[in-house]
């Protein structure tokens, strides 16, 4: 049969020519794709450059948008001191610890009220209604109750941790394709292996989103935390960056921000993928 | 042997989905269920496998009554169902989870050839075409040596080509075991090609019509006379199956005369 389809196809060359249009070898695909990640590039390098170039030559005077060379330098600077590291150190241990507590507890309370309908009647109307609270309202009871330093630094970014997580878990397992459930019963699976065998790979890929965009969260959080007092930290940079009138320090602690956030997005990514390599969807390369 | 006894389902929306079905099916026998859309055709094959519960009547295998899910009774769905995350060996595997490792990686891979998908066990299924999906949704089915196979139009999605060498898979397949399969279809042609027997149902609500024994020798030649004549019997069964409220113009007769009388 598929004999037959390749000498019509070859009949007619225009068919053949769309063929190869519509599927290009993965080698070539490959290599289109690069091109455009350099593109992407393109702009703030050329913006970069265009500003350090008006600094250089005297255009502008770059005291409170410091050009590329002296935010590198301070950058460079504070990782010789070893400044950088302890700061980063630190605010990635704040995040990591808050992550883990948000995201343990919004995989229990996702996955119970996911799963059952009389827990979710019973829990889903109180998250709800503390979702819809700000998390940074939290902020002066969570000095009180935990006092200044880091328990109240990381409650702050479990509870933003915690929402997307709850809501993706139960959202996902809401979702799960009842007709595979079907073949579960089909084949009279118990409760615990109808949720180990089918329910949980199928949620896995929304759990991984929802993971990710509580790691998000975690980062917009712990900057909030170190806003709010603290000797040490990415954040504090940020404030001392401000308060001594360093913008050069408050751009290099944005760009470490940048590259930890997304180490730790892509860190979260590559651990997850071998979990959700089945996936037929166009988001491989995400 | 599956005895349907005055079996009937009322949704909860009061849909009269079945009513007073009664068929029995002998060891081995190919039952083929033929109608038209809303004859309740799969309702019923959902009853059979315990998916829903049937409002009244009882279903019976072999003299035990069946209340939900049994292991001797598979089923295929209208979509392969694949659980996209296992392979396709893993896939065939699902239902043998209480089987030991040895005995299970044989049945599968003597499946596998069955369906000559050996080459692809290690694939996902997003890697497979529709009918060869099937073939391993098939496949998962009859490792499991269930003794009644339900159908519910597993080749509808399929062309032409691929539904024939698919009917060939599945008798392959049921030559071994010989399991009784029980097979809804608005096809009537795969009917006759598969079946020994066609029971036509009819709708508003689901009952049985008729049904007309396929005595034709296997394999079975689909040009010969004997097919067509078949397949013409069973059209005009399902003609007669649709536009039945004959009772009605005998009914309506009756009056006029009752009126002439006067």
């Amino acid at each position: 049969m598929s004999g037959e389809i390749a000498t019509t196809a070859s009949a007619w060359s225009s068919q053949q020519g769309a063929a190869a249009l519509a599927a290009p070898s993965l080698a070539e695909k490959r290599r289109a794709f690069d091109w455009r990640i350099l593109l992407g590039f393109l702009l703030p390098i050329a913006v970069a450059l265009l500003w350090e170039a008006a600094v250089r030559f005297g255009l502008a005077q770059g005291r409170l948008v410091p050009p590329p060379s002296r935010i590198f330098a301070t950058l460079l600077a504070l990782a010789e001191t070893g400044e950088l590291w302890t700061h980063t150190w630190m605010t990635l241990w704040r995040v990591v610890v808050g992550f883990v507590i948000g995201a343990v507890a919004g995989i229990v309370l996702g996955a119970l009220s996911g799963s059952s309908e009389t827990l979710r009647r019973l829990l889903d109307p109180t998250l709800q209604a503390l979702r819809a609270i700000p998390s940074i309202a939290w902020v002066p009871l969570f000095i009180l109750w935990l006092g200044i330093f880091e328990a109240s630094k990381v409650a702050l970014i479990a509870v933003g941790v915690f929402f997307p997580v709850y809501l993706g878990i139960a959202g996902a397992i809401l979702s799960v394709d009842r007709k595979l459930v079907e073949v579960g019963h089909v084949f009279r699976l118990s409760r615990f292996k109808l949720a180990r065998r089918i329910l949980l790979p199928a949620v896995l890929p929304e759990a991984v989103i929802a993971l990710r965009s509580g790691l998000g969260l975690g980062f917009m959080f712990v900057v909030a935390a170190e806003f709010m007092g603290a000797s040490e930290g990415l954040g504090y940079l940020l404030v001392d960056g401000q308060q001594m009138g360093k913008p050069d320090q408050i751009l290099a602690a944005i760009i470490a921000f940048a590259l930890l956030g997304k180490l730790a997005d892509s860190l979260l990514v590559l651990s997850t993928r071998p979990l959700v390599r089945w996936q037929d969807t166009v988001r491989e390369r995400l | 042997m599956l005895e349907l006894e005055h079996l009937s389902k009322i949704y909860a929306d009061g849909t009269r989905a079945l009513s007073d079905i009664n068929l029995f099916v002998r060891q081995g026998e190919i039952v083929s269920l033929i109608g038209g859309s809303g004859c309740g055709k799969t309702t019923l094959l959902r009853l059979i496998a315990g998916l829903d519960r049937a409002s009244a009547g009882a279903i019976k295998l072999d003299g035990e009554a069946l209340s939900g899910p049994h292991p001797s009774v598979g089923i295929v769905f209208q979509e392969p169902r694949l659980l996209p995350w296992l392979s396709v060996f893993d896939n065939i595997a699902f239902g043998l989870d209480h089987i030991n490792a040895t005995e299970r990686k044989a049945r599968v891979e003597h499946a596998l050839e069955k369906i000559g998908l050996s080459e692809h066990a290690g694939r996902w299924p997003r890697d497979l075409s529709g009918g060869q999906q099937q073939r391993v949704a098939i496949a998962r089915a009859f490792v499991t040596h269930p003794k009644v196979l339900l159908l519910d139009e597993p080749f509808s999605a399929l062309d032409a080509f691929t539904r024939a060498s698919l009917h060939e898979h599945l008798l392959g397949l049921w030559e071994e075991t010989r399991p009784t399969v029980v097979l809804v279809t608005h096809d009537v042609q795969e009917a006759v090609t598969l079946a020994d027997r066609a029971v036509v149902m009819q709708p508003k609500p689901g009952r049985i019509f008729d049904e007309l024994p396929l005595t034709l020798s296997r394999p079975r030649d689909k040009t010969g006379l004997p097919f067509e004549t078949s397949v013409r019997r069973i059209l005009t069964a399902l003609d007669h199956s649709l536009n039945t409220p004959q009772q009605q113009p005998q009914r309506e007769r009756d009056r006029q005369a009752a009126a002439l009388w006067w």
